[in-house]
Order: C-alpha cells, then sequence, then structure tokens
C-alpha cells in the first residue's frame, strides 16, 4: 500500500508529507520552549533584587559552545545540498563534522559546564545577618550606586563536609572576586574572562546562613531554569545527533544507493530540527549568560 | 451548497518527476552553497557582536534586554529564513508559523499582564 | 518505510494500493504484526476505542465509590467496602469507610481518567484514526508508524497511570489540576517512596500522554492536508474532517506548554527547585529547605493555557460526530455549513486566548480580567452559531429516530444546558461565588457527559457497522439510551442548586459542614440531593451494562450489513465493510459535498460524494443556484 506524496509534493499544496509533518513538530515545540521561556520570564520578574544572579556562567565557553552550534547548522545544510547535487561522500563529510560538533557542544556542557557549576559554592545570607558580612557583599556602596544588592557569598568550598556534617558549624569559603572585593568598581558588573578566585577565605557561620549548597538547580530559580532549559535543550541536540548518525552510517546512508531522493528529504527534515534546535540557542544564550 | 462539478476528464494529479518539486532545483542549490556559508559567517559576526553589546550599558535593564533580544531576534531570522528555507516556502508553512508566533505571544504577554495587573500589590 | 521507492512509476497511489513496488504487504502479518504492533490507522483507532472505553468505565467505577462517600458520609461501604479497603491498601477504606486521602485519589484520577485516557483518546484519536481517512479517501494516515508510537505512548501513560493506585500512598490527590505547591509536597515524606509515589507517576504518565497526542496531531493535520481525495475540497470536507482538524491543532499547540511545566514540576519534587514553590513556606511546622522565589501562578497559567483548549478538544470531536449523524438521519443537508466551518476555526482560535477565565481568584486586576472576560464571552458565539445550526438542521427533515439518532438528539439540549451555564462563570463577578463550587462541576459534566460521552455512543452505533459489518442491537440500543439520559440529568441538575448554595467540589463529607448548602432554598436542602444523585449514578452505571453486552455480543453475532447500512453519503461509506488495508481498491473521487441528501430528481434519497454528476443532477444544481440568487 503506498501513502502518496511521501517524496514527491502534492500540487496544491506543493509540499511533500514529512515537510509539513516536521514544521508542525517545530511548532509544537516552539510553544514548548515557549513555556520554558515564559517560566524564565515569570521568575525573573518575581525574583527580589539580589536573588537573581548574574555573571556566574563562563561566557567564553558558552560563546564558543554557540559558534559551535552555528557551524554545525552550516555544515548540517551543506550536507544536505551535496545529497541533492549528488555528491555523496560530500554529504559524508559535511554530515559527519555536524555530528562531531553535536557532540562537542554535549561534551563541553556535560563534562565541563555543569561539573563546574556542581563544584562551586554558594551560601544565602539571612536578611537579619546581611549587616554582618558587610565585608563581603558591600551592599551599603551598592546602594549608594543604585544598583542590586548582594546577599550571596560565594566560591569554592575548603571544608565540602560541612554540607553534610551537623556538627561543623562553618562554612569555608575561598572567595570569587566579588566578595574578596565586593566594594571596588570592576566588581559592579559581570566580567566576560571570568575571573579566578581569590586567596581570601571567609568563615560563614552557618546559622548566619538562609541555605547554602552548590550551584545545582534548587540553588535557586536562576540555576533551576538554568539547568532545566539547558537539559532539555540538551536532549534535543543528542536527539538530533542520534538521528544524524542513523543517517551517516550504512544502516541509513544506504537509503541512497534506492532512492537518492527520499533521503535528501529525510536529512532535509532532520535538519529542519537541527536549525530549530540552534534556534533555541540562540535565545538561550544571551538570556542565561549575558542579561 | 458549492455543487460545480469537477471537469469531465479528471487530470492525472501528478506530473512532475521529483527531482522537479522542491523550491530548490538541483542546479539552483549550488548558487545556495555559497550563501550558506556567508549566513554562517554572519552568524558568528552577530555572535561576537550579542556577547560585546552585553557589556555595553543601555541605560537601564529593559533597554539592555531589548537589544539582545533584538540582535537575538535577528540570528534567529536568518537560520530561519535562509537555513530553514523558510524565505521560500509555501504559503500553508507560514500560515502554521504565523499562528504558532501569535499563540506563544498570547503567552508570553497575558502571562505578563497578570503579573503586571493585579488587585493589589 | 514507505514503498514508492520505484522512480520510474508515478508516485500516485491511487492506481496500484497493494504496492507492487513496496512488496512488503503480500505476505500475510503475523497476529502481532496485524493485531498488536498495527499500523493500519483502522486498527489502531479500534485500540485506542477499547483502551478508551475500558478507561471510561474505569473511571465511571471511580466516580461510584465517590458517590457512596458523598451520599453516605463517613458510613462503610458494604459488600465491597472492605475488599476495595484491601486493593487500594492501608488508609485508603479502613473498615470499609472511605478515607479522606483515598476520596482525593478518586477525584484527582476520575477527572484526570474520563479526560486524558477516556474522551480524548476516544473523541479524537479513535474515531479519528478509524474515520477520518475513510472519508477523506485515503488509504490510510500518511505517517502510520507515528500512529503506532502514538497508541503505544498513550497505552504506557495509561498504565503507569493505573499502577499509581497500588504504590504506597496511592494515586495522585491534588485534583486533575495538581496546583502547587500541595501538588509539589504532596505523596512525599514518611510512608512514601521518593520516586514511586502517586503524585510523581502522574507526571510521568502525563508527559506519556502528551507526546502521543502531540504524534497524532501531526500525523492528522498531515494527513488531512495532503491526502484528500481529489476533488475533496477544503468545503467539500464532511464537518467531522474539520472538527478533527481543528482540534488537532489544539492539541498540537496547547498541550506543550503544560509538558514543560510538567517537567518543572518534576524538578520541583525530584530536584527540590523552586518553580512554582514560594518563599517562606512552612510545612508541618518546619521551613522547607527550598531556595523559594518561585510562583504556584506559574503553574496555573502554563497548566491552564492547555486547560482550556483541552475543553474544547473534549467537544469538537462530539461535534463533528452529531453532524453527521443529523444530517444522515434528516436525510437533509446540513444548514449552516459555511457557519459552521467558521464557527469551528474562530472557536479554535480563540480557545487560546481564554484561559485566565480559571484563575478570577488569583488576584487579576481589572485590565487583565476585562481582557479575559471579554474575550470568554466573545467565544460563546461560535459555540451557540454551531448549537443553532444543529438545532435548525433538524427544521424540515425526514426524521428518522434510530439509536445514534437519539443519542446525537439529545447532545444537542444537553450540550445547550452546559454551554449557557457557562456563560454566568464567564464573569469574574459571578465566578467569585460559584468558582469551584458544585455549580462548576454541574456546567462542565453537562458538556462532557450527556454532551460529548452521548455524541460518542451515537458514533459507535453509527460507525460499528463499518468497522464490523454488522449493526448493534437497535432495541438494547434504546434501552441503553434512554435511562442514561433520565440518570445525567438526574444527576447533573441538582448540582447547580447544591453549588448555587455554595457547596464546594473536592469536598470529602459532601457539604454537611458547610451552613449555606443546608439551608432551604425553595424547599430543596444542598446536600441532602446528594442520596438521589448517587443512586442515579449507580443506576447510570447499570444502564451500561446492555451497551456493552450489546459492543462485544454483535461483533461477532449482530445483523450483518452491507457497506452502506445507513445510506449515507460521505467517503467511508464507499469503502468495504471492514475496509480492508488500504481501504479502496480504486481511490474515490468526490464530485460533490458531503451531505446530498434528497436531491430533486433523483429516486433515492442519497447521493454520494463520489457518484459523479449526471444530466439531471446538473440540472438540480443549477435551479438550486438560481433560486439561491
Amino acid at each position: 500500500m503506498d501513502i502518496p506524496y511521501t517524496t514527491t509534493a502534492r500540487p496544491d499544496t506543493g509540499l511533500w508529507n514529512a515537510k509539513i509533518g516536521i514544521w508542525l513538530f517545530l511548532a509544537s515545540e516552539v510553544m514548548l520552549f515557549g513555556g520554558l521561556f515564559s517560566a524564565y520570564i515569570f521568575l525573573r520578574l518575581d525574583a527580589l533584587p539580589g536573588y537573581w544572579p548574574h555573571g556566574l556562567l563562563n561566557v567564553p565557553v558558552g560563546t564558543m559552545n554557540t559558534a559551535i552550534l552555528i557551524a554545525s547548522s552550516v555544515t548540517v545544510v551543506l550536507a544536505w545540498a551535496a545529497l541533492k547535487m549528488r555528491q555523496f561522500s560530500r554529504y559524508k563529510f559535511y554530515m559527519g563534522i555536524t555530528i562531531i560538533c553535536g557532540v562537542i557542544f554535549l561534551a563541553v556542557k556535560l563534562l565541563y559546564e555543569w561539573p563546574d557549576k556542581f563544584h562551586h559554592f554558594g551560601a544565602y545570607i539571612r536578611q537579619d545577618r546581611v549587616q554582618k558580612y558587610e565585608q563581603y557583599l558591600g551592599n551599603q556602596y551598592l546602594a549608594e550606586r543604585g544598583l542590586e544588592p548582594r546577599y550571596e557569598i560565594t566560591g569554592h568550598l575548603h571544608n565540602e563536609a560541612a554540607l553534610h556534617d551537623p556538627n561543623i558549624h562553618e562554612y569555608e569559603i575561598q572567595l570569587d572576586q566579588v566578595n574578596a572585593d565586593p566594594t571596588n568598581p570592576a566588581s559592579d558588573r559581570p566580567h566576560f574572562l571570568p575571573l579566578p578566585k581569590t586567596d581570601k577565605i571567609a568563615h560563614v557561620a552557618k546559622a548566619d546562613v538562609q541555605h547554602a549548597e552548590m550551584f545545582v538547580p534548587k540553588h535557586n530559580t536562576f540555576f533551576a531554569t538554568y539547568f532545566t532549559v539547558t537539559g532539555l535543550h540538551g536532549l534535543h541536540v543528542l536527539g538530533g545527533v542520534i538521528v544524524f548518525t542513523y543517517f551517516w552510517l550504512p544502516i541509513g546512508a544506504n537509503l541512497y544507493k534506492r532512492n537518492p531522493e527520499h533521503l535528501a528529504n529525510r536529512v532535509e527534515v532532520a535538519g529542519l530540527f537541527w536549525h530549530f534546535v540552534d534556534l533555541v540557542w540562540i535565545f538561550v544564550f544571551p538570556l542565561f549568560y549575558l542579561l | 451548497m458549492d455543487q460545480t462539478p469537477p471537469p469531465a476528464a479528471a487530470p492525472d494529479l501528478v506530473v512532475h518527476e521529483d527531482h522537479g518539486v522542491h523550491t530548490d532545483h538541483d542546479h539552483d542549490v549550488s548558487k545556495h552553497v555559497k550563501k550558506y556559508l556567508i549566513v554562517g559567517g554572519l552568524l558568528i559576526v552577530f555572535t561576537a557582536l550579542t556577547v560585546f553589546l552585553s557589556y555595553v550599558d543601555f541605560g537601564n535593564s529593559k533597554a539592555n534586554m531589548a537589544v539582545g533580544m533584538l540582535v537575538a531576534t535577528f540570528k534567529a531570522g536568518l537560520v530561519a529564513g535562509i537555513f530553514m528555507h523558510l524565505s521560500a516556502e509555501r504559503k500553508l508553512i507560514y500560515r502554521i508559523l504565523i499562528f504558532t508566533a501569535l499563540f506563544v505571544f498570547a503567552l508570553f504577554w497575558l502571562t505578563y499582564l497578570h503579573w503586571y495587573d493585579p488587585v493589589v500589590r | 518505510m514507505d514503498a514508492s521507492t520505484d522512480l520510474a512509476s508515478h508516485s500516485h497511489a491511487a492506481h496500484d494500493p497493494h504496492g507492487h513496488e513496496g512488496g512488503h504487504d503480500h505476505h500475510e502479518l503475523g497476529f502481532f504484526r496485524k493485531y498488536v504492533f498495527s499500523t493500519d490507522h483502522k486498527v489502531i483507532g479500534i485500540q485506542y476505542a477499547i483502551t478508551g472505553l475500558i478507561f471510561l468505565f474505569f473511571g465511571f467505577m471511580l466516580m461510584m465509590l465517590m458517590r457512596w462517600q458523598l451520599a453516605f458520609p463517613g458510613q462503610a461501604l458494604p459488600v465491597i467496602g472492605n475488599f476495595i479497603g484491601q486493593l487500594f491498601g492501608p488508609g485508603s477504606m479502613p473498615d470499609g469507610k472511605m478515607g479522606p486521602d483515598f476520596y482525593n485519589s478518586l477525584g484527582a484520577m476520575h477527572g484526570t481518567i474520563m479526560i486524558f485516557l477516556g474522551i480524548v483518546p476516544v473523541a479524537f484519536a479513535a474515531f479519528g484514526n478509524f474515520v477520518v481517512p475513510l472519508q477523506i479517501g485515503a488509504p490510510d494516515m500518511t505517517f502510520p508508524k507515528i500512529n503506532m508510537a502514538s497508541y503505544q505512548a498513550f497505552f504506557v501513560g495509561g498504565v503507569i497511570m493505573l499502577i499509581s493506585f497500588f504504590v504506597p500512598g496511592g494515586a495522585a490527590k491534588g485534583g486533575w489540576t495538581s496546583y502547587t505547591p500541595l501538588a509539589v509536597i504532596s505523596d512525599q515524606g514518611p510512608g512514601h517512596h521518593w520516586f514511586w509515589n502517586g503524585q510523581t507517576l502522574w507526571l510521568i504518565g502525563f508527559i506519556l500522554l502528551i507526546t502521543s497526542s502531540l504524534l497524532g496531531a501531526v500525523n492528522f493535520i498531515t494527513t488531512i492536508i495532503q491526502l484528500r481525495a481529489k476533488g475533496l475540497t477544503w468545503m467539500r470536507l464532511p464537518f467531522f474532517v474539520w472538527a478533527q482538524f481543528i482540534t488537532a491543532f489544539l492539541l498540537l499547540l496547547a498541550f506543550p506548554p503544560l509538558e514543560a511545566a510538567v517537567v518543572m514540576q518534576l524538578m520541583d519534587r525530584l530536584g527540590a527547585t523552586s518553580f512554582f514553590m514560594p518563599t517562606g513556606l512552612v510545612v508541618n511546622g518546619a521551613p522547607l529547605a527550598i531556595s523559594g522565589g518561585g510562583s504556584p501562578i506559574l503553574w496555573q497559567h502554563l497548566f491552564w493555557f492547555l486547560g482550556h483548549p483541552e475543553v474544547y478538544v473534549l467537544i469538537l470531536p462530539g461535534m463533528g460526530i452529531v453532524a453527521e449523524i443529523l444530517a444522515n438521519n434528516t436525510r437533509k443537508p446540513l444548514w449552516g455549513y459555511k457557519s459552521l466551518v467558521f464557527s469551528g476555526l474562530v472557536l479554535g482560535f480563540l480557545s487560546f486566548i481564554v484561559w485566565a477565565h480559571h484563575m478570577y481568584l488569583t488576584g487579576m486586576g481589572a485590565v487583565v480580567s476585562a481582557f479575559f472576560q471579554t474575550t470568554t464571552v466573545i467565544i460563546s458565539i461560535p459555540s451557540v452559531i454551531i448549537l443553532s445550526a444543529f438545532f435548525i438542521s433538524l427544521w424540515g427533515g425526514s426524521i428518522r429516530f434510530n439509536t445514534p439518532m437519539l443519542f446525537a438528539t439529545a447532545f444537542l439540549p444537553m450540550f445547550g444546558i452546559g454551554g449557557l451555564t457557562g456563560i454566568p462563570l464567564a464573569f469574574n463577578s459571578a465566578d467569585l461565588y460559584l468558582h469551584d463550587t458544585y455549580y462548576v462541576i454541574a456546567h462542565f459534566h453537562y458538556i462532557v457527559a450527556p454532551g460529548t460521552i452521548f455524541a460518542l455512543f451515537a458514533g459507535i452505533y453509527y460507525w460499528f457497522p463499518k468497522a464490523t459489518g454488522r449493526r448493534m442491537n437497535e432495541f438494547w440500543g434504546k434501552v441503553h439510551f434512554w435511562p442514561s439520559l433520565i440518570c445525567m440529568n438526574v444527576i447533573f441538575l441538582p448540582m447547580f442548586l447544591q453549588g448555587m448554595l455554595s457547596m464546594h467540589r473536592r469536598w470529602y463529607d459532601g457539604g454537611q459542614g458547610w451552613t449555606l448548602a443546608n439551608e432551604k432554598v425553595w424547599g430543596l436542602t444542598g446536600f441532602q440531593w446528594n442520596l438521589p444523585i448517587s443512586i442515579a449514578a449507580w443506576t447510570m452505571g447499570l444502564a451500561q451494562i446492555p451497551f456493552i453486552i450489546n459492543f462485544f455480543w454483535s461483533i461477532k453475532r449482530g445483523e450483518k450489513t452491507d457497506d452502506n447500512p445507513w445510506e449515507a453519503t460521505t467517503l467511508e461509506w464507499a469503502a468495504p465493510s471492514p475496509p480492508p488495508h488500504g481501504n479502496f481498491a480504486v481511490t474515490p473521487v468526490a464530485y460533490r459535498g458531503p451531505y446530498e441528501y434528497s436531491l430533486p430528481g433523483r429516486p433515492n434519497d442519497f447521493t454520494m460524494q463520489n457518484e459523479p454528476i449526471s444530466e439531471s443532477d446538473r440540472r438540480a444544481y443549477e435551479a438550486a443556484a438560481a433560486a439561491h440568487h
């Protein structure tokens, strides 16, 4: 039994089935990420001053990952073009690069970016104890400059046992620049190049702390949203990589011998999905890393 | 009642061969390759611009956000228009996307409006 | 995947649907490939139908249990009480008396199961899958494998929902709406597993159900756009196809934000994030160890962004079914076809921008509340147009009251009551009082129960001969119909009164503890209506037994029919009963509209869509066109 219009277009619509199918699916994906972005908007608007952090993500690494994803978008469309021009080895070449780019993107995220956050510590000081830690927060200075207050002390946690041991009563934190020198104008805004941790150590009493943990999803709504959005996005990247690999390996690529146009169509459809994933990242990157 | 009968001799629905029905014909695709590379380069440039502009203060946070989103929208437009062939796509696809855009906009705007307009603040 | 690998052959499949090029369907498929892992839209449609009907019945039984507690609060359920208590674990029905948590679980799961495991699968997936390709003259859906995946996702999601009854703590109990922060903190702590608990399983099952609907929606829309037979223009489509088309768009675009929200709620439960958890929450005397900063209102927005289009998903296929049956049994075309289509499209569009009328009590200011009140009132207009067109369609008809027609006709006033009683709820001033009362329950049940479910029954009796080649028994159909109609009204009509007496939803004691519900209005007391309502509910359960027996018995022993027992005009009746794989031996061509009944100058009172135009037909059309000018 033949389903019409799988590879040829229906005259009045000018489209073949999978093309419509993928655009419909992408429309639903727009709504999916739209739902997540509306959560971002709502939570960011609702965040009290000082509770939506800035400058905690690695901008150079994020920029590089953005460039890698853009490059893979270029290579996937070149792969498709090669199929349309019946240049099979060229197709394999460009598709291979696309897959590698996707894998690199995921590797950077899962092997560097996320673990880096999971080892970065932050303690929110209780509102009634903020004055006590003024030397690390600099709120008087910030108020004079009309900037948002600071309630968090961040850095590398020297005594990790403090996280689980109730008998340890304070955190020993090797401070980030922004807490080591809070009244320095250079600390007002995030830097492009991430600043190294200072040598300064702060001792923060657990009793003075609202809550403290590593930069994990539960740390604040920023990280909750960041990990959820990049996690879901990453799953989509993984899905794309798997599909591309299927079309690169003989199991999928052999369709070229039977019906090259059919393979071109399927690669085009997968490519549309990939471009959408790139498109989402184009918004995720500034919203989380920069703004 | 729309009861105009179709023509007596029903023409065969599909006349084209497979390569004739896509928006790009084989010989056209090679022309497009150059375009893809140029757009790819543009996207990298605009990414750098996005990063640079994020360190420029435009007055208030709303303005900073607007600039960032404007650049992002432009980049997204390039990806959608050129890489995803949307600039040469069929009406049907546009219609699907227009409604999607409207509804996602409604989701953003009305949720924001609810936040913006409470009974008491 | 699909055939058509031979480039030399034309790609239009009309001339050889048995695919010599494909070559994979000449051998007989084994039992599993034919009935379990089938990619044939008819098999998938029937799978959805049977699974969905079983879930509908299960959800109905949950309600019947609840009605015991409401009619006899605190009393032990005789005979089966202890058995149910043992079945659903300690705490559910100790000594046969319903525990409050169990009551809440029943309520939450009744709603979830009826909507997402019952009505959507049957109305959209089952009827849509079976009928739509046939009605448009197609050999199958455009993506048969995705179709199969869609059913499997639904099935697994449903199983997960069922399993949730039997984990420690029982099934989800935060309402089918799972409002946060309650839904986040429920089913956690001592006596609960961190993962195998009701609410978490509800969330995971939901993701699968949403996935299933999204895959189905993509299939339906693409199929209707691409696989319409020659001559079947958009304005010649049966209204049923239009209804399914619009419904598919609603599912496609409205479900994903809820999927995002479900993921976020899972993060809140499993990752202790605070998407929906406000700052300063204290549970059982201890502040929660979370960051706070989240928003419970955000969940409501994302939930109702789906929730409102969802109710149109529940009604539109029913309207489509009723349209087909009305035209068929009045032996005349539907009145106002263009109005119906246009109203359906406007209804679909508007349904996306009315959702916050479910949130009038969240502290909305004047501007945002005025916006939603306006759009909500406007959306009643297309509904009224559709219902009016249906009523007018009856006028001057030569009506045959067979079982499908009985259910379809009853749909009209029942949906009318349901729809009209929604209008006070559109205004935030009235809703201030009626929100979360039994008034709301009565309103939406009138639409879904004697509304949509009656339409589903109508559709089952109507299309049963196409699927099986046999009819269901007419006498037992009427025995099914009359008690169901009467019981529906005895159940839901008094609930309007209870609601106006301020009896709240989800109250475990049936309103006893609320003074207002005890007051007499016109000699009637709120909560004491619970007893007749419950009795009517149990009677309605009994009334379904003839239907169930009739359904299964007729599959093998029903009266045999020909391909078109109802003498209907739409394309599905041109296929054999039951249609083979590929549906049509020769792809039909449509020459006329879908409801050519009682065409002048003909001996029979119906003309099928695929019948070529004769000279006398042409003259009749020209005369009709001239008469319109």
